[in-house]
């Protein structure tokens, strides 16, 4: 069982974490120079066994700290779970040292991160692309990248130099619907989030 | 809506492939396999490279059918989010649709009704079923026996017809609401389930006197793709796969939800952690799973089937809306403004057929999520891939695919 007692124990052997508030699981702040040497901790001698998760939360552009990273570890032994938060160091180019010498499972999920936030998880293995193509230009799951996609060429030149097709951005009649929820309530309707074009206007450039 | 069609041609896939090839020195020889191969139950790319029969080295190449899920998940309100939760694991859309409606209400601190749960509970376990019916079925294929695969599916067409009549669709379910489920179980429903799982064991029966004990599935199976107990937790395997590895972490027994602690099931665990081991387990499961139906149905709660919480923050019921003006003006303020959450973070995780499937909500208020993230078991149990597929022959390849049991519309997301 994960008590009171063994979260203040845990917080007296590792000074340097804070802990956060949480509705559901014990939540650590972790500074990302002490993440490496306090997972491996974890494992090593807390049974904290199987990483379950890891991901990042964009906090937005203008943040003091735009991304973090989230991990999500469950100990066999004491049958509960642990959240380590550690917020990326330089908000431009997002970096955080990589767990998965510690935890092979990270590989994929810190491959999978990249790909979407475009945190760099230095000495990694094998840093690439894992969901989107490896030519992919942009991070989709930013803030600031639209639901709707952006025209973006294709990967594969034989077919480009053919059909002249790029990927282009879906259309967002239909759906999905989103909700401002404030305002007016006539301005807080839910509706498609990218309206700027339709069947009969033109996309604007 | 007028739509354009237009013609793309893919060009040579085959000299695309080759490509790899080329950068081998001639002593081996590279393979390409999928995207789209029956071996690999969807859309997986392998790239491998030979040596002779043996696999020097496998690289799973993913992502084909990625749909950005987790971005159209922050742009939705919460209860829209429902019919893509059916697309993750589509071979188990219920489990997926009970485990997300989980994770939402753990965040809004909603009280769920016995009844409701129950129901969550009975068409989570028959969701195991059909999963595992499928899983069992296509690894026999993939071994090389077909009729086992007649057998089971001929099972999985049963619980389609139960799954159609409880929520009007065979496939993509999207039966549960946040606090409750879309609608009660229809009349005598429970009777034809229970008629099914009476039924059940003689066809599991079949497939184990097909299966269990013969020698050719035996000696394609027994021995080959051994994860140990190590490997499977540093891989974060999770479901029947870790739980063949050895590994005792069944997460309604752990950290039962929905009110899994009341039903008495036995937990399988395999001690080899093979190909045939994954098979073993998953047969069990089944029948385990039939063990908690039968005591579901048995002491099935009556009540409410909707949290009452659940009216104010998603929605009023139906016939109060068409009758009453307050009702009627919340209902208009929830679909108008999405349903108002408070904020904070959580994570929770559910045991799917194919392993834990877990939510991590950021909410900052208001009617839609911050930030979800989709913990799929298949996703991490495929990364295991780079490091068990080497040393095995080709043609055990399709045999280890299959005992893994993955679903790619989970794994890309």
């Amino acid at each position: 069982m994960i008590d009171e007692d063994y979260i203040k124990s845990l917080l007296d052997k590792h000074s340097f974490l804070s802990h956060r508030e949480s509705i559901d699981c014990f939540t650590v702040d972790c500074p990302a120079e002490d993440l490496v040497s306090f997972l491996k901790a974890l494992r090593d001698h807390e049974g904290f066994e199987l990483l379950i998760d890891l991901t990042a939360i964009d906090h937005g552009e203008g943040a003091d700290i735009r991304f973090s990273t989230v991990i999500h570890l469950y100990s066999l032994v004491h049958r509960g779970y642990i959240r380590v938060h550690s917020a990326c160091l330089n908000n431009d180019e997002p970096t955080i040292p990589s767990v998965s010498s510690i935890y092979p499972a990270a590989n994929w999920h810190e491959r999978e991160t990249f790909d979407m936030f475009g945190i760099q998880f230095s000495e990694h293995p094998n840093l690439k692309r894992i969901l989107m193509w490896d030519e992919y230009p942009y991070f989709p799951l930013r803030k600031e990248f639209p639901l709707a996609g952006i025209d973006t060429p294709l990967p594969a030149d034989d077919v480009v130099e053919v059909t002249q097709a790029s990927v282009e951005p879906a259309p967002m009649m239909g759906g999905p619907f989103v909700s401002p929820g404030s305002g007016v309530i006539s301005d807080s309707e839910p509706r498609a989030k990218d309206e700027s074009w339709t069947e009969e206007k033109e996309k604007k450039s | 809506m007028s739509t354009t069609t237009k013609e793309i041609s893919v060009g040579d896939i085959g000299a695309r492939g080759a490509e790899a090839s080329s950068k081998l020195d001639g002593d081996k020889m590279a393979l390409n396999v999928g995207p789209s191969h029956p071996t690999t139950h969807g859309v997986l790319r392998l790239i491998m490279e030979l040596n002779g029969d043996l696999i020097d080295k496998c690289e799973p190449v993913l992502g084909y059918l990625h749909r950005g899920d987790e971005k159209i998940a922050e742009n939705m309100t919460y209860n829209q989010f429902v019919p893509y939760t059916d697309r993750l694991d589509y071979l188990a859309p219920l489990a997926n649709n009970v485990a997300y409606a989980l994770a939402v209400e753990k965040l809004t601190d909603i009280e769920i009704p016995p009844r409701c749960q129950a129901i969550r509970v009975l068409v989570c376990e028959m969701a195991r079923i059909s999963s595992h019916l499928l899983g069992m079925g296509v690894f026999g294929m993939d071994a090389g026996a077909w009729t086992p695969f007649m057998y089971t599916f001929t099972e999985r067409e049963k619980l389609y017809t139960l799954f159609e009549e409880l929520t009007g669709a065979r496939f993509t379910t999207s039966y549960t609401r946040i606090g409750g489920v879309s609608r009660d179980i229809p009349e005598g429903w429970l009777d034809r389930v229970q008629k099914f799982v009476d039924e059940l064991p003689k066809a599991i029966a079949e497939v184990e006197k097909l299966l269990t004990r013969n020698r050719i599935f035996l000696d394609r199976t027994e021995g080959i793709g051994e994860i140990s107990k190590e490997d499977a937790l540093a891989y974060g395997l999770t479901g029947p796969n870790l739980r063949a590895a050895g590994v005792d972490l069944d997460l309604r027994k752990d950290k039962p939800y929905s009110g899994y602690e009341q039903y008495d099931f036995d937990v399988p665990i395999g001690t080899r952690g093979d190909c045939y081991d994954r098979y073993l387990v998953r047969i069990e499961e089944v029948l385990q799973s039939i063990r908690i139906i039968k005591q579901v149905i048995k002491d099935f709660p009556t009540g409410a089937w909707y949290a009452e919480d659940a009216k104010k923050i998603f929605a009023p019921p139906k016939e109060k809306i068409l009758s009453s003006m307050e009702e009627l003006i919340q209902n208009f303020m929830i679909v108008t403004e999405g349903p108002q959450i408070p904020a904070g973070e959580v994570y929770f995780e559910a045991e799917n057929p194919k392993g834990a499937l877990g939510f991590y909500i950021v909410s900052k208020g208001g009617g839609v999520p911050y930030r979800m993230k989709i913990r799929a078991p298949s996703f991490c149990n495929l990364s295991i891939l780079e490091k068990l597929a080497p040393g095995h022959m080709l043609s055990d390849i399709t045999v280890i695919l299959g005992s893994l049991d993955f679903v790619m519309g989970e794994c890309d997301r």
